[in-house]
């Protein structure tokens, strides 16, 4: 049963519809995660949940309750912002007991809750400080104080890790999954950054133009993207895609690439329909299928080999990037890091077809 | 080759400082001339203000004239001083300059954070308060201080000042409260703060420097203000602008020029006071946010 459900909100401003009929539901104790580029509606959506934008139509519930006609504070949910939104005129005390105070919980308990809260996010030698006096990262912990404190039914964030800079935000975000999975707290959190998303979600929703494009976990979102959109944005480097043709011989299908009627693979496992013969297709390839032959899964089904000149050769340390190009058509391989790639010499590339996927150019959702 | 250059430039940038600071400092003498004059002319005996050189210092300075101006100097045909008017300009300034800041920030607030349809009309129509000229408004206005039963008291010219200023602070408040952040009131607003809970507890501890102004704007234009005094506040009720053209124009014998200076340091000592202790907290609550780290 689900806890939070958003029932076809829709959002105009203006004459501009910002969400377009957002359908989704979340599990207690869930952790969803919104992402999609700068301007497709995260922050609307999020801010229509905390009642401090109201929809346009659409029914957002929590624990069976309707809420869209109770004010913010009455909605039993805690947000945390990109801004922190700390109050500067305040200690750091003062600021996670405003919410209390405002509920009129009694002075002495406040202070208990406040200690256990500064307790669990190790701030406790702060409580007397400013917020202009903490560091971003302190000030990040402030924040989730002030949403812990009042132990809610439904935590929101806007981007809470934007604003820290790459060491930090990988730390906090550790932080934040360890919370959530000591808590069990329900969490709505928004992001554009697809890592935080894979990282932190148990259900990750993918929007653009105020449309959901795609729900699901993780795994599915990377492993079975719904069209070129998701499989594009989620995941770094970005999924390859290569364009080409169904070809048919006897009963199998392959897939003839670059434009090359020499280079066919078989087509991937996922596929389970005939495709017409002739078709244009776009065959989906994370970087980590591509590999060099010592790489490849012993357990694959359908691989190739291909050859293609290095066009570009990038170590990470832990393993090295290599861009190869065939026929106008480039791709990004992940080799092992000793492998011997040089730049504009010809390099035998190995394709596993077993996690492939196949787009309709067209339409440009999965076929398979 | 450039090593030279900047030499060179470096000197005449110093030229450059030394001849601004000279002609700020021939500025601020000229600014501190009257004043200068104003304080030794009002330690002076008569008799040596009538001989002696303007500029001089006083041979025997004497603070007679400073007492008699404010216990003893004929106001119109009442010997009285001017401590009585002293008094009834605070009673006017203080209210006005609260009231009319106060209700500033509400406007403030309520055209950054609460956003209606038709604000921006709204508020031009404040600004367009702040140019229209003080005589244009003297008979209406004492037409409806009249129908309100407030001619000729303090409360009315309490009124008008309020009125008057409300174009100028609701400005000063509402440009500050737009780089305020909506989302500490989307905060509070979850946190379970209610409209005039977030004025109190959110924005108004955050406009100490805005605060500041307003009140230095305000103070200083109300206690000098001559017209409206003159026009809405009469005899006993008058403000000490008022009472000093009064003190000034009235004597019929001698003319004292020692009392009529230590009656306009009197009328002047009320706005230094503000802009010395006012302005230290302004300068103050500026450098807190700057060195915050
Ligand atoms: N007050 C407004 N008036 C008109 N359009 C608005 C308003 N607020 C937001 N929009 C538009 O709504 C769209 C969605 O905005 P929103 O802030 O939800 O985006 P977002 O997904 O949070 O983006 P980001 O990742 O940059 O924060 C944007 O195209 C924006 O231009
Ligand atoms: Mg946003």
């Amino acid at each position: 049963m689900s806890f939070l459900e958003i029932k076809n909100i829709r959002k105009k401003i203006g004459n501009v519809e910002i969400l377009k009929g957002i359908n989704i539901d979340l599990e207690k104790g869930g952790f969803l995660v919104l992402v999609g580029p700068s301007g497709c509606g995260k922050s609307t959506l999020l801010n229509a949940i905390a009642g401090l934008l109201p929809p346009s139509s659409g029914d957002i519930v929590i624990d069976g309750q309707v809420i869209n006609d109770l004010h913010p504070s009455q909605r039993d949910i805690a947000m945390v912002f990109q801004s922190y939104a700390l109050y500067p005129n305040m200690t750091v005390e003062q600021n996670i007991a405003f919410a209390l105070e405002m509920r009129g919980v009694e002075k002495a308990q406040r202070e208990a809750a406040v200690k256990q809260v500064a307790k669990t996010l190790q701030i406790e030698h702060l409580l007397k400080r400013r917020p202009s006096q903490l560091s971003g990262g302190q000030r990040q912990r402030v924040a989730m104080g002030r949403a812990l404190v009042r132990q809610p039914r439904v935590f929101l964030f806007d981007e809470p890790l934007s604003n820290l800079d790459a060491k930090l935000r990988v730390e906090v975000r550790a932080e934040i999954k360890a919370l959530h999975q000591n808590t069990n707290a329900t969490i709505v959190y928004v992001t554009h950054d697809q890592i935080e998303a894979m990282t932190l979600a148990t259900k990750i929703v993918v929007l653009k133009e105020g449309m959901v494009q795609q729900v699901g976990t993780p795994a599915e979102i990377y492993n079975h993207p719904a069209n070129l959109f998701v499989a594009d944005f989620m995941g770094s480097p970005a999924m390859n895609m290569l364009k080409g043709k169904v070809v048919s011989a006897g009963g199998a299908q392959s897939i003839s690439l670059f434009g090359n009627e020499g280079v066919q693979v078989t087509m991937p496992p996922s596929v389970t329909t005939i495709l017409p013969e002739g078709k244009d297709v776009i065959l989906g390839l994370r970087p980590e299928t591509i590999t060099d032959a010592g790489l490849v899964d012993p357990d694959a089904r359908a691989t190739a080999q291909i050859a293609a000149d290095v066009i570009m050769v990038e170590p990470t340390g832990s393993d090295t990037f290599v861009t190869g190009k065939l026929d106008g058509a480039s791709f990004t391989a992940r080799t092992r890091s000793d492998v011997q790639v040089r730049l504009g010499e010809k390099f035998p590339f190995s394709f596993n077809l077993d996690k492939a996927v196949v787009f309709d150019p067209e339409s440009g959702s999965r076929i398979g | 080759m450039s090593a030279a250059n900047e030499t060179v430039s470096a000197g005449q940038a110093r030229v450059a400082r030394y001849f601004i600071y000279a002609a700020l400092i021939v500025l601020a003498l000229v600014y501190l001339l009257p004043l200068y004059v104003m304080l030794i002319t009002s330690l002076k005996s008569l008799d040596e203000i009538r001989g002696g050189d303007m500029l001089a210092l006083p041979g025997s300075p004497s603070i007679a004239a400073w007492v008699k101006a404010w216990g003893e100097a004929c106001i119109g045909v009442s010997c009285v001083g001017i401590k009585g008017y002293f008094w009834n300009s605070i009673k006017m300034v203080v209210p006005a300059v609260l009231i009319s800041t106060l209700l500033g920030a509400l406007n403030g607030y309520v055209l950054t954070k609460w956003r209606f349809p038709g604000h921006k009309l709204v508020f031009g129509m404040m600004l367009f308060a702040c140019f229209i000229p003080f005589q244009a408004v003297l008979i209406p206005m004492a037409r409806l201080l009249g129908l309100l039963g407030l001619s000729n008291s303090t409360t009315g010219l309490v009124m008008v000042h309020v009125i008057y200023g409300l174009g100028f602070t609701t400005l000063f408040f509402r440009n500050y409260y737009e780089a305020f952040p909506d989302e500490l009131v989307k905060a509070a607003m979850i946190d379970g703060a209610g409209f005039f809970r977030i004025f109190w507890r959110i924005l108004l501890p955050s406009s100490g420097p805005i605060i500041v102004v307003t009140i230095i704007y305000q103070f200083t234009n109300i206690w000098n203000d001559f017209l409206f005094g003159i026009s809405f506040a009469g005899g006993e009720g008058s403000p000490m602008t008022v009472a000093l053209n009064n003190l000034v124009s009235s004597s019929t014998g001698v003319k004292e020029y020692n009392v009529d200076m230590a009656a306009a340091v009197f009328a002047a000592l009320p706005t230094l006071f503000v802009y010395i202790v006012a302005g230290r907290y302004f300068v103050r609550g500026l450098m807190a946010g700057a060195v915050k780290g």
